[in-house]
């Protein structure tokens, strides 16, 4: 149930927008200690005070930052991770989704199939990659897999729990103006459950890329994840921090994406209502 | 959308697919359908899941890992808490950090296993360090939150009643903050849990459970996987009512929440 509760606890709701100039003073202060911390590294290695084994220069990391984006490894691992998370977050989305529907709009398919999903998901993502492993080889489907089963259990609760959130006065009205079926998920349980999907959306897609990472952490010949391993098992630790900085970077645009987006649909669902 | 059915009728849907799905099994491993060696028998998997037990260190195993996640647990939960108040407490020191924490929270926490392992090696330190830090970042950002969010009236009570900081901290921001800090500790406990499986899977060295499994692959052994990933969801699944129960208790004080 991991999923659920970081969905309610996180979503703390935006700070007042500042005015702009509030927001610069904001940005200096918020690069003093980045600023002071490099400032920092480089001054101890510059001295010696760290040996290259353990950070290497600043300087080399980023010349080492140049040369993999002018030859395109950087961009090609990083096109090759991107890739596979979105079939697999593709995939575990659209099944979440039908799932989600499904038990959220019948209780029998509820009864029937819930506690099974729960047990499966009590199972860490990590843990079924062994399992899996000997069932379908290193390559490319296992993967997929893996990413899909990230991707579908946020999807799958969010989705069910959206649904059912639909508030029963609504549903009161939609029976007194006689809606049929079909009118009452269209116009009623659809667009209330829609904010929901959004943040099983969002939560589906930070999964399918932390579950990405360590597959490709534990078999992976292509991709960032493999680009951390190779650079530890060579000690080129400056592969290391850039594969680091580009996993932190395609999360954070990803999250922070569909985070404004959906504030977005937040705020249109409130205006409409 | 009330449940009308009777529980007992609940009970039996609920565990119609899983026998379906254990006889399946049971009927396409006895007849050969599917090689043994995919889907090991389920008689298999006990008599494995024995061996384990009685033959080797499977209870070694299952401690050391508790023992390991317990102990990052604790200096992460200790860490965040100490941190996030003093953030909280002081502006400048929250607009100074928060943003680089928040930053830094970004990089997937597998992400920084290779860099641990240079730095700690891969012994327990290194897997100590790890599960600490998995838990460190949501006890942070939930005790922050909570912090910042203590009641304006409440401070400008303690205000009229000349407060020292210690009481400012004793009686309003700890006792508000209350709620948010158990929500961190208990999402602290389960990346805890999965950090811990993680440092066993990549810094492979020593005792475990992950270890077990690994082991397990390793060796072509399905049956010894099975054991290791049911005991993984069913560790993780009580730590997850554990926390859940403690939570509830400790907090039976707060006023029920009006969504």
């Amino acid at each position: 149930m991991a999923v659920l509760t970081v969905t309610t606890e996180t979503d703390a709701p935006s700070r007042l927008p500042y005015p702009w100039r509030s927001r610069a003073v904001g940005l200096a202060v918020a690069l003093v200690l980045p600023a002071a911390l490099l400032i920092l590294w480089w001054a101890a290695s510059d001295r010696g005070w760290l040996a290259a084994q353990i950070l290497p220069h600043p300087l080399d990391v980023y010349q080492t930052l140049r040369d993999m984006v002018a030859s395109g490894e950087l961009l090609y691992h990083t096109a090759i991770s991107l890739r596979r998370v979105l079939i697999g977050f593709a995939i575990g989305a659209g099944f979440g989704l039908a799932l989600g529907i499904a038990m959220g709009l019948s209780e029998t398919v509820e009864d029937y199939v819930k506690p099974l999903f729960l047990a499966f998901a009590q199972i860490p993502t990590l843990g079924w990659i062994p399992l899996l492993m000997l069932l379908v080889g290193i390559g490319e489907t296992l993967k997929i897999i893996i990413i899909t089963k990230g991707a579908l259990v946020p999807m799958t609760l969010n989705t069910f729990a959206g649904i059912r959130n639909v508030s029963p006065r609504y549903l009161e009205v939609a029976r007194a103006l006689r809606f049929s079926r079909w009118q009452t998920l269209r116009l009623v349980i659809i667009p209330a459950s829609i904010p929901f999907v959004f943040t099983g959306i969002r939560y589906g897609l930070t999964h399918a890329w932390t579950s990405l990472v360590g597959v490709e952490l534990l078999a992976s010949s292509e991709g960032l994840g493999y680009l951390l391993v190779w650079g530890r098992q060579m000690f080129w630790l400056d592969t290391v921090i850039i594969a680091m900085l580009a996993i932190g970077i395609v999360g954070f645009v990803m999250d922070s994406g569909l985070n404004r987006t959906e504030r977005l649909i937040q705020r249109w669902k409130r205006n409409e209502i | 959308m009330a449940s009308k059915t009777p529980t007992s009728v609940r009970i039996r849907r609920g565990i119609t697919l899983p026998i379906l799905l254990l006889v399946l099994w049971e009927v396409s491993s006895r007849t050969g359908l599917v090689d043994p060696r995919f889907l090991p028998s389920l008689e298999s998997v006990a008599i494995t899941a024995k061996r384990e037990l009685l033959g080797n260190d499977l209870i070694f195993d299952l401690l050391s890992s508790l023992a390991r996640n317990l102990g990052g647990f604790l200096v992460g939960a200790v860490l965040g808490i100490a941190f996030a108040t003093v953030l909280a407490l002081s502006p400048l020191a929250g607009r100074l950090v928060m943003p680089t924490f928040n930053g830094v929270k970004q990089i997937s926490l597998l992400a920084w296993i290779p860099l641990i392992s240079v730095w700690f090696g891969f012994g327990e330190q290194a897997k100590i360090v790890f599960v600490a830090l998995a838990c460190f970042i949501p006890v942070v950002l939930n005790t922050y939150d909570g912090m910042r969010d203590a009641p304006k009236d409440l401070l400008e009570v303690g205000h009229a009643l000349r407060f020292n900081a210690r009481q400012r901290f004793l009686r309003i921001y700890l006792p508000s903050a209350m709620p948010a800090i158990a929500t961190g500790i208990h999402l602290g406990l389960i990346y805890s849990w999965l950090a811990t499986v993680g440092a066993e899977y990549f810094l492979a060295v020593g005792p475990g459970i992950g270890g077990l499994v690994i082991a397990g692959r390793e060796r072509f052994d399905m049956a010894m996987v099975m054991v290791g990933v049911i005991i993984l969801g069913l560790v993780g699944f009580t730590l997850n009512r554990l926390a859940a129960t403690l939570e509830n208790h400790l907090l039976r004080w707060r006023p029920p929440r009006t969504a």
